[in-house]
């Protein structure tokens, strides 16, 4: 680590408020709206959710990383400043040392003309002005040690590797600044199933030896079980529930979280389940809870008003009305919700 | 000993994984033999102008089975292993180069380009990727139509729109006419795979080929796409070759599952069997990769190393021997194994023992084909200390496969020669439950087994 | 067809809708056009502008000219030779006593109908051919890349200059001559830039899934290739057009275009005054100057203009800019 190792029970990061609007012609697209979350030293936050939660936008929105034109505001505290508030030149500078990222597709990030030494060099040099050429080396080839590449392959070009090795390459780009926060975007999307084990077996042995707090995006609900220690899910922009992964995967308290871990097709699928519906506009999105249109429990509150958010035991947080709090539902709101069947061509 | 093992494996050529019996009690409904598509590579420019041969990809080598009407074949493999051009070659889309491939008693290699594209009316496909799929300059309506017109199937243009708005609702676009004139850019993936779907059940076909249909889409669609193409198969009574990378839904859609790796098939059985007691090592590394969900589910411990090698210069014996954790003496080990090995070891190792080590070992030459003895060049031309250090590297981790391929290694002047056990190439071999490309389960080398891996 | 390079104007329709399923597919071909923003709409309108001038020039001729092309007196009075600009010659006379503002508005029509003959020819020669090349591929497209490789590495006014000596006994209308000539030197560009897209779209799945369905190899060309490639041709066509009216007025001046006798033609004109300038008579070399200049300029920032709008890497994503109150 860099900078001195906050206390365990210290955030690493701090997310208040953050919401990301996309301006589009029919009005703004709340991509990220109101999303609070808690990061710490050595630990791994697994962010799931469907294309169009908000997952890649809320990664994105934390590094400062969006198009031109994009609405952002709220809180992203990093070491008691506001990552939100800051320059551009001053984001820059703590990408890479303080923050670092992964992508989905490594080949895309690597420079097909540059050696890895080179790549490793300018990453280096970039942040570390004063290395030697001899320290340098050293560091690149224990992060790529680390990684499971050999020494004999520091001066190979990016299009000698594999997809898998592309991706150790880059986790060992980001390992070698020794940042404090690593933001991984669906690192393993594009790679084989037995690589992408691979993968997620590296990142979870480089989590508990290194101590950096990873936030790992990703749509996969294995993934997140088996690499992470935390999980958020995500559906239209909200986090609709957050704790710890083998709690919520055990017992999830959200609809969403529970029809999503049924609908999803592992080995002991005897039947398919599936949610009816599709997901929410994030443009005209739907009164009350985003998921009461095809929420099986939804009562007539869920319709009429969106649900406060609920901390329940040991870091555990849902927003549904089901868990509110006791007379926190107006009497006779409590009545299952009757609505038209929702028609197939709505389904996604 | 090791010329005897070829002979028996001659004998034991038979394709295994019977088929689902007919209902019809006739013919096999597709029957493929020993079918290969390669593929010349065109090497880089510099390659052409050396007049250097870049080398063939068999991407389908030697593939056979079977598939009865109303089947579900799952062709599983990463990608590379040849079972996009599996399917491809059965439909004529790709160009099989040997083999046999029969198709309702109509033999597929070297048919026509016209009498190919009148068959297509019965057998047809469905893409990965929806939205590149789908013409983006045409309506869904003329998309799903286009088929239609092609064959000549609808008698002027309100049939047609009739069949269409029929395909659209039946694969669950409904009501039709809010998709009939959108363009693809209008829709959802979801709904896109469906209007995919649509055009190829508009012939009414018997045979659907259907690539990692559901592998780009989200989690909760892709069960509703897989329960509509079980709901088509049981309406319009369609035969399926499910390919795909997904062992979880290849279990709940498949009937039967063949495994390929490196353009052949290395287990092929009924899935229930298959998943019940996978025989190939590498049929169970893919079990063991896919990531669940399931809380209690722990990491997988015996990964197999690597990736899928270049499949223009595949390994030797068994192509997955490499990464093969159960590997041993006749899988075909050679030099290249070694290197790999060499690399592998110095990874994350200190730098100075690792530069002392490579200071050791010089670059060997790469054979064409597998070679009984391979000479490993001693850097510092002291064969003997090179000798010691590769003695010195089995003796830290005996339990290597490698070294059970190594029948002796002996130090002479400039360099080591290694004499390796004679490759063999391992075939399917059919037994109880899956029929295993594997020397695993192939009786006639189990002299070879070393004692600790005999468990199979 | 001197009305060509107007046909892709943002707010006009892009075609005549004509009835039937062509029209809808291209008008969604070039929709982009009509949404281009900023930069891209300036040029766009600009350049719009300068050609619709030269075109309503060359359309109305008759009409806007004082005096024929080749007239050099009027009720039996002759023109003063090489006369200043003056209420009766609004831009003097040149020294054969034609006047000089109906050269240009009569040279207007020479440039456009050569150039746009020039591209019905080309368009109808090199798309097919690169359509054609780009899909099947093999030794029939070997054989015209290098053809046209070879043709596109010959200057392009020598090689228009060798074409117009060639067919000028033969053919005797100068428009055709010219327009023939100007052919030669664009197919090439059609061809490469057809084939190279065809061959990427060729490898896209839709194109299998259309052979997967079925269909024939010029089905697939027509319905599943031909309008995801032809987006690049207005912008090829304009621009070509462009450097038409440089090849053909360098034709003109050199003596091989169209002969006066048959229409005016500012490169000609030029190269008749090139010798007045040194003796203080700007006016015969300035304005067909300028209008070469203007013209080409003007279908410059169409084709500029059109590339912005349709082609994707240099499109910037539309985004509506949000503000902080957008937030709440």
């Amino acid at each position: 680590m860099s900078a001195a190792k906050p206390h365990p029970d210290t955030p690493v990061v701090s997310v208040r408020d953050l919401r990301v609007y996309y301006g589009t012609p029919k009005g703004p697209a709340r991509a990220v709206d109101r999303v609070s979350l808690d990061i710490r030293a050595g630990e791994t936050l697994g962010v799931v959710g469907e294309s169009g939660s908000g997952k890649s936008t809320l990664g994105r929105g934390i590094l400062g990383l969006l198009p031109e034109g994009t609405g952002l505001a709220g809180e992203v505290l990093y070491k008691g400043r506001n990552l939100v508030t800051m320059t551009k030149e001053e984001l820059r500078r703590m990408r890479g040392p303080e923050l670092g990222l992964i992508f989905q597709e490594p080949m895309t990030r690597l420079n097909p003309l540059m050696r890895i030494q080179e790549h490793f060099e300018e990453t280096l040099r970039q942040h570390h002005p004063k290395l030697s050429k001899d320290e340098i080396r050293q560091r690149s080839l224990q992060a790529l040690g680390r990684t499971g590449i050999p020494p004999t392959r520091y001066k190979h070009y990016p299009h000698e590797f594999s997809g898998g090795m592309r991706q150790r390459i880059m986790i060992a780009l980001a390992l070698v600044l020794e940042p404090t926060l690593l933001i991984a975007d669906e690192p393993t999307t594009a790679l084989d199933v037995i690589v992408e084990a691979q993968i997620i077996r590296l990142l979870a042995d480089l989590k508990r030896t290194s101590g950096t707090a990873v936030m790992l995006i990703t749509h996969n609900l294995g993934i997140v079980a088996e690499a992470c220690d935390r999980v958020a899910v995500m559906y239209g922009g909200k986090i609709v529930e957050e704790g710890n992964a083998r709690q919520v995967f055990a017992d999830p308290k959200h609809p969403y979280t529970r029809e999503l871990l049924a609908s999803t097709i592992a080995l002991e699928t005897r039947k398919l389940h599936t949610i009816p519906g599709a997901p929410p506009s994030l443009i005209t999105p739907p009164p009350g809870c985003l998921f009461h249109p095809r929420c099986p429990d939804a009562m007539k509150i869920c319709a009429a008003a969106a649900p406060p958010e609920e901390q329940l035991e040991g870091r555990r947080r849902v927003q549904c009305w089901r868990h509110s709090a006791t007379g926190a539902i107006p009497a006779g709101q409590n009545a299952p919700l009757g609505r038209e069947e929702i028609s197939v061509a709505f389904e996604a | 000993m090791p010329s005897k093992p070829d002979a028996m494996t001659d004998t034991l050529d038979a394709p295994g994984g019977t088929p689902a019996p007919d209902a019809t009690g006739a013919r096999p409904f597709i029957s493929v033999k020993n079918l290969k598509t390669y593929f010349e590579i065109r090497g880089s420019v510099f390659d052409r102008l050396m007049g250097r041969d870049a080398g063939t990809v068999k991407a389908v080598d030697d593939v056979s089975f079977d598939l009865a009407k109303g089947e579900v074949l799952g062709l599983v493999g990463e990608s590379g292993s040849g079972k996009s051009t599996l399917g491809r070659s059965l439909l004529g889309l790709v160009r099989a180069t040997g083999g046999s491939a029969v198709f309702e008693g109509q033999e597929i290699v070297g048919l026509d380009e016209r009498s190919l594209r009148r068959l297509r009316s019965r057998m047809q496909m469905v893409f990965q990727d929806p939205h590149a799929a789908l013409n983006p300059a045409m309506t869904i309506a003329q998309s799903v139509g286009h088929p239609l017109k092609i064959h000549k199937r609808a008698k002027g243009a309100e049939d047609q729109r009739r069949q269409v708005v029929a395909a659209l609702e039946r694969v669950g676009l409904s009501p039709a006419e809010t998709y009939m004139d959108k363009y693809p850019g209008d829709l959802s993936g979801g709904q896109k795979q469906r209007a995919v779907i649509a055009r190829a059940v508009v012939l009414d076909p018997v045979l659907l080929v259907a690539d990692e249909p559901v592998s780009m889409l989200d989690m909760s669609v892709r069960s509703k796409i897989l329960q509509l193409m079980i709901d088509l198969k049981q309406k319009l009574g369609l035969t399926y070759l499910y390919i795909t990378h997904d062992m979880a839904t290849a279990k709940f859609f498949c009937d039967r599952i063949a495994i390929l790796y490196l353009g052949r098939i290395v287990e092929i059985g009924e899935a229930s069997a298959l998943y019940a007691a996978p025989k190939h090592p590498y049929t169970q590394a893919l079990l063991e990769a896919i990531p669940d969900p399931d809380p209690n589910h722990t990491l997988p411990r015996n990964l197999p190393r690597g990736e899928i090698p270049d499949a223009a210069k595949p390994p030797h014996g068994c192509a997955f021997h490499p990464r093969c954790p159960r590997a041993f003496a006749p899988c075909g080990w050679e030099i290249r194994d070694l290197t790999g090995l060499l690399e592998a070891r110095w990874a994350g190792m200190a730098e100075a023992d690792h530069q002392a080590e490579r200071a050791l070992i010089g670059t060997p030459k790469i054979p064409d084909g597998p070679e009984a003895a391979s000479r490993l060049p001693a850097a510092s031309g002291d064969g003997a200390a090179l000798l010691a250090l590769l003695e010195k590297i089995r003796a830290e981790d005996p339990a290597e496969p490698f070294w059970t391929g190594v029948k002796a290694m002996h130090a002479e002047a400039g360099h080591v020669t290694i004499d390796w056990h004679t490759p063999v190439t391992p075939r399917l071999i059919a037994g109880k439950g899956t029929a295993a490309a594997c020397h695993l389960h192939d009786p006639a080398l189990a002299a070879h087994l070393p004692k600790a891996a005999d468990g199979a | 067809m001197t009305d060509k390079p107007d046909t892709a104007l943002p707010g006009h329709a892009t075609l005549p809708a004509r009835p039937g399923r062509f029209a809808p597919a291209l008008r969604r071909a070039f929709r982009p056009v009509a949404e281009a923003r900023g930069f891209a709409r300036a040029m766009l309108w600009t350049g719009a502008v300068l050609t619709g001038i030269f075109v309503l020039m060359a359309l109305f001729a008759p009409w806007l000219s004082p005096y024929g092309f080749d007239q050099y007196q009027a009720a039996g009075v002759q023109f003063a030779q090489l006369a200043p600009p003056s209420a009766q010659h609004p831009l003097g006379t040149n020294v054969q006593s034609t006047d000089v503002l109906a050269q240009i508005i009569w040279g207007a029509r020479t440039e456009l109908m050569v150039v746009a003959l020039a591209l019905v020819f080309s368009l109808t020669i090199g798309v097919p051919l690169g359509l054609i090349a780009g899909y099947f591929g093999g030794p029939f497209d070997r054989l015209m890349v290098l053809v046209m490789d070879a043709m596109f590495a010959i200057p392009s006014l020598l090689l228009a200059l060798v074409i117009a000596f060639l067919l000028g006994s033969s053919i005797t209308s100068g428009i055709v001559v010219a327009a023939c000539a100007i052919t030669i030197v664009y197919v090439p560009q059609y061809f490469r830039v057809l084939r190279n897209h065809v061959t990427s779209v060729r490898e896209e799945p839709y194109v299998e899934a259309a052979r997967a369905i079925g269909a024939g190899p010029f089905t697939i060309l027509g319905k599943y290739i031909f309008f995801n490639v032809i987006q690049t041709v207005p912008v090829l066509a304009t621009l070509n057009a462009a450097d038409a009216i440089l090849t053909l007025t360098g034709l003109g001046f050199l003596g091989y275009g169209v002969q006066p006798s048959q229409g005016a033609e500012w490169g000609y004109d030029v190269s008749r005054a090139v010798g007045d300038a040194a003796s203080g008579i700007w006016w015969t070399t300035l304005f067909p100057g300028l209008a070469i200049v203007l013209l080409v300029t003007g279908l410059t920032l169409l084709g500029e203009g059109l590339n912005e709008a349709i082609n994707p890497v240099l499109r910037q994503r539309a985004t509506t800019k949000l503000k902080m109150e957008d937030l709440e």
